[in-house]
């Protein structure tokens, strides 16, 4: 892994994407790794598109401004890929992480993406329906990622799901979110 | 080794607050500093802190309270940003005429108008002459360093004056970073107990604060408050010594990145400084001899000091988050007037940006960098104060 990972997450307001790089900096401390996580703030409102990002290093962290030039791209909405360039900026070894029911090569198709960026499809919201019962894709996304960039393994991503729910949440939801993560990470398929 | 956590800078803040404890925080909500109170706030409600939390009408109230309380005799503490220390001014220069040491957090935020929520430093530096230190922070961990170190220094017999420790609005205080936190007991005994001066509370030993001081004696007063600030600086250095043997983490005036053998310097401060320190190495990877000072301390400014460490530039560029519409920016004139005693005479342009919290990106530094080294091979300046990142 390079010594910085950027991260770019695309979703729309109400789908917990800026809740999901918050967890995903969790996990990655917990690996003892430094980092970074923090939205876009414009007028914040249900459905509309916003990014977040992540920064994670081996090294203390000192760029505060938005990532341009991602290594990793996580979309939570697959609708964004029709008003959006979610590739912009992406360098040649790019991983892209899309939640949709589609394969891998029909996602790299249309968005037309070259032969040394890679595409890992998973239909987060199908199974957040199963599990959680509500189409919020943000914790199986999370485990759909972290399988992708191998930036931090299962378990520890499993406990830091747990610990941000906190005592706020019946046992049902967590159980089910982490159900919705644990599926991502292994449905998760690269084309 | 304290914990290593991954906080907003709002939470490291309001973190230093509830292990500082403080007797009295008088405070008015507004954006981006509204979670410090916030949280604080939780810290009372749930019997985490002993503090008097008073909840005002304005944050013009909330420094009045916050004065009464530190003249009755208690460590005080608050917070804000941008309208809301406009709000204050008034009472900004009651607090340091008064020679009271309270300490207020302020993450810096664009003034209106047009209304914008977002950091720059035209709060902060619209304080410059209140009489209060000013400590900056480049990040969420500098920020918790500086507002623990505040006290002490706020309070120390030498000095007795206001300070305020400044981070940028929403760049820090709402992203999450990495951070180390201090043991509660370390923090404790690292302040101290607050020790009252002359308190209004002690009514065997009655006394009067802010009375009525004609041009008889007018003079003697702002005189010592300068001689205060000047006496600020030592103790600033002091109190981080003392600070690096519990925490690891050194401070200075300000920290000097690459600077030794800089032909082109930078100077920036907060947030940008990180962004900036990137980009420097990128050049001095091209065999380009630049390097970067990041101010901490504005007020006492430390200009012999600072002259020093920029002596071995020849160009000099200077980044303002702040405006003063028809002059230089803040930091370009404190840099000028540093040099101008200095005798290098090297050339030094301005650089206005970040504005209402507009993006500085590495390619806005890598811009700056090739300008200077444009005026260093050519010695022919376009612009001396200038945009950075703007449309024209």
């Amino acid at each position: 892994m390079a010594e910085t990972v950027e991260i770019r997450w695309h979703g729309r307001g109400g789908q917990g994407t800026v809740t999901a790089a918050k967890v995903l900096a969790d996990a990655c401390l917990s690996g003892g790794k430094y980092v970074q996580a923090f939205p876009e703030y414009g007028p914040e409102r249900a459905g509309a598109p916003l990014r977040a990002y992540n920064r994670i290093s081996s090294k203390p962290l000192r760029m505060h401004c938005p990532v341009t030039h991602p290594n990793i791209v996580a979309v939570v909405d697959a609708t964004l890929l029709d008003s959006i360039d979610v590739a912009e900026g992406a360098p040649d070894d790019a991983i892209f992480v899309v939640n949709t029911a589609k394969e891998p090569s029909e996602i790299r198709k249309k968005m037309g993406l070259k032969d040394t960026q890679k595409v890992f499809t998973v239909d987060a919201s199908k199974i957040a329906l199963e599990t959680i019962g509500r189409p919020l894709p943000n914790s199986c996304m999370l485990g759909a990622l972290a399988k992708a960039s191998g930036l931090v393994p299962l378990d520890v991503l499993l406990a830091d799901v747990k610990a941000s729910f906190g005592s706020k949440f019946s046992e049902k939801i967590i159980t089910a979110n982490l159900e919705a993560t644990r599926r991502g990470y292994e449905e998760v398929k690269e084309g | 080794m304290g914990k290593r956590l991954a906080v907003t800078g709002n939470q490291a803040i309001a973190e230093a607050m509830r292990q500082i404890n403080p007797d009295v925080c008088a405070a008015y909500p507004i954006t981006p500093s509204t979670e410090v109170m916030q949280r604080f706030a939780s810290f009372v409600a749930n019997g985490k802190v002993d503090t008097e939390l008073v909840t005002v009408e304005s944050e013009h109230s909330a420094m009045s309270a916050c004065i009464g309380a530190s003249a009755a005799g208690g460590r005080v503490m608050t917070a804000t940003s941008s309208q809301g220390l406009a709000l204050m001014w008034e009472m900004l220069h009651i607090a340091s005429g008064m020679r009271l040491p309270v300490v207020m957090t302020l993450v810096n935020r664009a003034l209106s108008a047009p209304i914008n929520i977002h950091g720059d430093h035209s709060d902060g530096m619209g304080a410059r002459d209140c009489g209060w230190i000013q400590l900056w922070s480049e990040n969420a961990q500098e920020a918790y360093d500086n507002l623990i170190q505040a006290i002490r220094i706020a309070e120390h017999d030498d000095v007795r004056l206001p300070a305020m420790v400044c981070l940028d609005g929403f760049i820090i205080s709402h992203s999450i970073e990495s951070m180390e936190f201090l043991s509660d007991d370390l923090v404790k005994e690292f302040i101290g107990e607050f020790k009252a001066k002359n308190p209004l509370l002690d009514v065997n030993n009655p006394v009067t604060y802010g009375p009525l001081v004609l041009p008889d004696y007018f003079m003697e007063f702002k005189r010592q408050q300068h001689e205060a600030m000047l006496n600020a600086k030592d103790v600033v250095l002091q109190v981080a010594k003392e600070f690096e043997k519990v925490s690891g983490r050194s401070y200075g005036l300000f920290e000097e990145y690459r600077l030794d053998d800089a032909e082109i310097a930078i100077v920036v401060l907060n947030s940008a400084a990180g962004t900036f320190k990137d980009v420097v190495d990128e050049y001095r990877d091209r065999g380009i001899k630049v390097g970067l000072l990041k101010p901490r301390l504005f007020r006492p400014f430390p200009y012999k000091e600072v002259a020093e460490a920029l002596s071995g530039a020849k160009v000099i560029g200077v980044l303002d988050r702040a405006d003063s519409f028809g002059g230089f920016g803040p930091m370009y004139m404190e840099i000028a007037s540093a040099m101008m005693s200095n005798g290098t005479n090297p050339v030094m342009i301005d650089r206005v940006y970040g504005l209402g919290g507009r993006d500085f990106m590495p390619e806005h530094a890598a811009q700056l960098i090739d300008e200077l080294k444009e005026i260093l091979d050519t010695g022919k300046v376009t612009l001396y104060k200038d945009y950075l990142g703007v449309r024209e």
